[in-house]
């Protein structure tokens, strides 16, 4: 057979396609059934919270946003509110909005697939587990006052007090924000030239960027829990 | 047994019953094509499909049940509706209400909260199959753009919907996330640059979410309005294009 012939009928075969009536739509009614029976049962034996009438005198302590979004509460323990209520969140949404005009890489469309697209897909599975396990610790971990408490460990209003907290000097700040970012963009680069190439310089740029703001809330985070850091800049209008 | 088969042979040959189902179970694939594009709920879906995409395993049928669970939360949030009035000297006895007194209020009112954390898991779930199937790849950019919308707003309807029971852990879970919102650059009062435009407290952004400077009973209609009306029509809308563009951009993605 000629390669042609070939090429046709593994063709054929990709795109061998079959009824949505039956085949579709009876997966579907038979998972709509699932989800519904599982909902109802589970509804059944566990009650939604109530809790007592809300009273602006009586603040909850802990007082807990819904958990979807208490990995961005956790990361006010390390940031501002402006930047981890605020700028964290918009950055996360206009990072995920730009991953299709960013990821250039025609590899991987439609199936399942790591090594042709490694970097893609270990970026986004980590941003993906670093985002819900912020959310464990908000959830479980964090007692009274939003003091860290191991999952075994009863909450109580007894904990250490915890230790005082330094800021870097401006200039230190400055220059280790100037390197970070500096080698951040240009090591990459330099390592990675077919890479950076392909991205060309405005994708390269801003896939860096995100990728190194991302990688920047961790720093930081390690930076507060090994070093007591609480600002590596500070200006009149706004710290970091 | 064959009396009932019967009735039903009679039954289904009347006028009246194939003037309402067109087409029987009939194995042709002519009939089969039929019952996808004469029914107006079945014809978002393609005729054929490829072999590929009706594997659980593919798409793990998340967005599918996205969308389902959004229609069980609109079922059981209008059936809420009759019930609950966004009154601040109503709401928490109204709750009440639904867990005690109205038959299968309990239920109505667990299970509608249940589902909506449910679709938070499924949309963001759907996110993560989507992205490691490399789906969002040319030509369905855009589509991934509309997912990323469709789940800011998933996120946004369960949040409006934390304060309506008008308990301790709504009340303050409102108070944690318009506080981020106070800090805002520029459009916050507690952010940096707020005084750039002269915001305060009383004309920032944490003001125009709440309805006031503080969670009161404007705050609590407002938090009604965009759960029951605003969000779900934006979200609506997002969806129609949504799930227009899965098809306009050539189907469900699969090896190429």
């Amino acid at each position: 057979m000629s390669n042609h012939a070939e090429a046709q009928i593994a063709n054929n075969k990709k795109t061998e396609k079959v009824f949505s009536w039956p085949n579709l739509v009876a997966k579907e009614f038979i998972a709509a059934i699932l989800v519904t029976v599982v909902l109802l049962v589970y509804s059944y034996y566990v009650d939604a919270p109530l809790r007592e009438l809300a009273n602006p005198g009586e603040p909850e302590n802990p007082a807990k946003a819904p958990w979807y979004f208490l990995g961005l509460q956790e990361i006010l323990v390390y940031f501002d509110p402006w930047i981890a209520g605020v700028v964290v969140p918009s950055i996360i949404i206009m990072g995920l909005m730009a991953i299709p005009y960013i990821d250039v890489n025609p590899k991987g469309n439609g199936g399942y697939c790591f090594w042709d697209r490694r970097f893609a897909v270990t970026v986004f599975l980590f941003g993906f587990i670093f985002w819900y396990l912020l959310i464990i610790v908000g959830t479980y971990m964090r007692g009274p006052f939003w003091a860290f408490f191991w999952p075994w460990e009863t909450w109580s209003f007894d904990f250490p007090t915890p230790p005082p907290l330094i800021s870097l000097p401006n200039w230190l700040g400055i220059f280790a924000l100037l390197i970070y970012f500096g080698f951040g963009m240009l090591v990459p680069a330099v390592a990675f030239w077919k890479f950076a190439k392909q991205l060309g310089f405005i994708r390269y740029n801003i896939t860096m960027g995100l990728f190194l703001l991302m990688m920047g809330v961790l720093v930081k985070i390690a930076l507060r829990l090994m070093f007591n850091i609480k600002y590596i800049l500070q200006t009149p209008w706004f710290n970091i | 047994m064959n009396l009932i088969l019967y009735f039903i042979r009679k039954l289904t040959e009347t006028e009246v019953w194939k003037s309402v189902f067109r087409h029987g179970y009939t194995d042709t694939s002519r009939n089969r094509a039929l019952q996808t594009i004469s029914n107006v709920w079945l014809h978002l879906h393609p005729v054929k499909v490829p072999k590929h995409a009706v594997k659980i395993r593919f798409t793990w049928c998340l967005g599918g049940l996205t969308f389902f669970i959004f229609l069980f939360l609109t079922v059981t949030g209008v059936l809420l509706m009759f019930y609950y009035v966004p009154d601040v000297n109503r709401a928490y006895a109204d709750m009440i209400d639904l867990m005690y007194v109205v038959p299968l209020g309990r239920l109505l009112r667990t299970s509608h909260r249940w589902a909506g954390h449910a679709m938070v898991i499924t949309v963001c779930f759907h996110m993560l199959r989507v992205f490691l199937t490399g789906s969002y790849k040319a030509p369905r950019q855009f589509n991934w753009v509309l997912g990323v919308l469709l789940l800011v707003l998933t996120f946004l309807l369960s949040f409006t919907g934390y304060l309506l029971p008008w308990d301790q852990l709504g009340y303050w879970a409102i108070m944690v996330g318009t506080n981020m919102g106070a800090a805002t650059p520029v459009m916050g009062y507690q952010g940096p640059f707020a005084e750039l435009l002269g915001v305060k407290i009383n004309n920032d952004i944490r003001f125009a979410l709440l309805g006031g400077t503080q969670i009161d009973a404007p705050s609590l209609l407002r938090a009604y309005v965009w759960h029951c009306i605003g969000i779900p029509i934006i979200a609506g809308a997002l969806m129609i294009l949504h799930f227009w563009r899965v098809r306009k951009d050539g189907g469900i993605s699969g090896p190429l």
